[in-house]
């Protein structure tokens, strides 16, 4: 940077036209020469607030959850102990409620990797410019289309009166009477998160050269080898990295098991949600540090396999 | 090049995959003309009624609170987040990656840490639930909506630009209006709808950070849970759906055509890399 220097003075130099240009170039000049300078002022507002804001929040969280409720006035305690962590892996409920939370996300986002694998692979490699751009804004719409009305309206759909049975009876077909259940949880997940999951696996199938297709053809492999050997291992990190939004999503999320969930269909936002209602913020702040620590885990995991260069 | 018949299993794929996710909304749309309070298959009768129905005062509040915190979360985000995608992309540093894995954070984790790590924020320091802090929810995984946009833009667009502007003997302002913005502008629309579209559809972070208001979201979802008023309901999902398509469309646009970057190869991975960020 240190020609740089020479440019900037070259500017100061020059007989200044209206004074307010000359001010702008003194002042452009002198982030020039102190880049340090403008990167702070970029830089420090955003962190700042992020880290005051967003950070601070989250630290507090995770020190309110070594606190304690007094049962009786329902007031919080500010004594350390470890008393929710302790109560938490002791209580069968919250084993039954975590392994049916961490269960159903990996289950959903097994369902969408096989849902949308093959249509990425049909985008990026079978469709013509037209169709893809047409299957492009099809997936993109319900994706930004409101969340709460997609789950809304398949808690209609899977209704024993809607249209699942309906159909299912039209064909001759006994009624599914899947709504309210984990089944119904499982599938509205599965379609909301769906569009998640289609984007980076059609990103990833996109950046394959086609050359290396036509290399391991001419190398002799047979079409199922090719697939197997060159394409998967080289889509792998945009499923990845779509299973990392598929899953995160549905570990934290309390609306669907709310709204369309049965009576065992409670999930570690159900809880927390009911913990938070009662005023039992230390326990709730326990319990949340669970799909934390999953997710934590399986971040680690998803950049092991180069998710995040697929992102 | 696939053999006949993969192709035509993947075309039958894609059609069922497609239409699993556009058959619900089509529905949903059908439903928005029941005329029966009872929302049951096959619909008995249609009527354009609920649409007038619907426009109540209590969805008046909540639609004008979510304007009002979607324009005002939108607009921080604008700022906080291309600044931030400035100083990341044009500058290294010590603790650079860090600073870019934690801006995307609001994104990773789970939205229920997010809001009751807000929410019990809030009641330690004894502030009031109003709109601003359903704004500073909302700004959180708004901002990083606009990061991703600039940032991807900014990684597309060649440095010696400005260099070569400044060079040109342009000051700061001139470099940043005729050099930036060009390359910039439709980024910035593209992120700043996405981030309202956004903000408009959250719920699970607003539940813990609106108290006793109603954003549109939060009016419907305690419509829902009682099972009342869901013709308002139906036709809420109609305008909802309708009105998402069109920001989205335009950012679409937007992103695909970058003025004075036009380059093709890249256009797809841009648009792909700003679609699939969000919060919920």
């Amino acid at each position: 940077m240190a020609t740089s220097l020479d440019s900037a003075q070259g500017l100061s130099r020059r007989p200044p036209g209206r004074p307010a240009r000359a001010a702008r170039l003194r002042v452009s000049g002198l982030f020039w020469r102190h880049r340090w300078a403008k990167a702070l002022l970029l830089l420090a507002p955003p962190l700042l607030a992020f880290v005051l804001v967003y950070l601070a929040s989250l630290v507090a969280l995770f020190v309110s959850s070594f606190w304690t409720v007094n049962p009786l006035t329902t007031e919080i305690q500010h004594v350390w102990n470890v008393d929710n962590y302790t109560q938490l892996w002791n209580s069968s409920v919250f084993r039954v409620v975590t392994l049916r939370t961490v269960g159903i996300a990996a289950a959903v986002t097994l369902t969408d990797a096989i849902l949308a694998f093959p249509l990425g692979y049909f985008m990026a490699r079978v469709a013509g410019g037209r169709s893809r751009a047409f299957i492009f804004v099809a997936v993109l719409l319900p994706l930004w289309s409101s969340y709460l009305i997609r789950v809304y309206i398949w808690r209609l759909i899977l209704d024993d009166k809607g249209v699942l049975n309906w159909t299912l009876q039209k064909v001759g077909l006994p009624a599914a009477n899947i709504g309210y259940s984990n089944w119904a949880v499982w599938l509205i997940f599965a379609y909301v998160w769906l569009p998640f999951m289609i984007l980076p696996v059609y990103g990833a199938l996109e950046r394959i050269p086609e050359s290396y297709v036509e290399a391991s053809r001419d190398l002799g492999a047979g079409g199922f080898t090719t697939f197997r050997r060159v394409v998967l291992p080289l889509a792998l990190p945009g499923v990845v990295a779509g299973s990392i939004f598929t899953f995160s999503l549905t570990l934290g999320d309390y609306v669907t098991p709310l709204l369309a969930g049965g009576a065992s269909s409670q999930f570690i936002g159900n809880v927390v949600y009911d913990q938070i209602g009662s005023g039992d913020v230390p326990s709730a702040a326990a319990f949340a540090v669970v799909p934390l620590a999953v997710m934590g885990i399986y971040l680690l995991i998803a950049r092991k396999l180069g998710a995040f260069e697929a992102l | 090049m696939e053999q006949r018949a993969t192709r035509i299993a993947l075309v039958a794929w894609s059609t069922l995959v497609v239409l699993f996710l556009w058959i619900p909304l089509a529905l949903i749309m059908l439903y928005a003309f029941n005329k029966s309070n009872v929302q049951s298959w096959p619909i008995p009768a249609f009527t354009t009624h609920w649409f007038r129905a619907a426009w109540t005062s209590e969805v008046r509040t909540s639609l004008w609170l979510s304007v009002r915190v979607g324009l005002i979360a939108t607009g921080i985000a604008l700022v906080l987040g291309s600044a931030a995608a400035f100083g990341v992309d044009r500058f290294r540093f010590f603790g650079r990656e860090a600073v870019s894995f934690l801006l995307v954070l609001p994104i990773a984790l789970p939205g229920i840490v997010t809001g009751i790590a807000l929410n019990s924020a809030f009641v330690a320091g004894n502030i009031n639930l109003s709109l601003w802090t359903i704004v500073v929810g909302h700004a959180t995984f708004c901002v990083v909506i606009v990061y991703n946009n600039v940032l991807a833009r900014l990684r597309r667009s060649s440095p010696s630009l400005i260099e070569a502007s400044q060079d040109l003997g342009a000051d700061g302002w001139q470099t940043f209006r005729f050099v930036i913005w060009p390359v910039l502008s439709t980024a910035l629309v593209a992120g700043g709808l996405l981030a309202f579209a956004l903000s408009f559809d959250e719920v699970i972070v607003t539940t813990f950070t609106a108290g006793s208001q109603n954003t549109i979201p939060l009016l419907i979802l305690g419509y829902i849970r009682l099972g009342q008023q869901l013709p308002v309901v139906n036709v809420i999902a109609f305008a909802m759906i309708v009105l998402t398509a069109l920001p989205v469309l335009l950012a679409q646009r937007l992103m695909r055509d970058t003025g004075v970057l036009r380059r093709t190869a890249g256009n797809v991975t841009e648009a792909v890399e700003s679609a699939q960020i969000t919060a919920v």
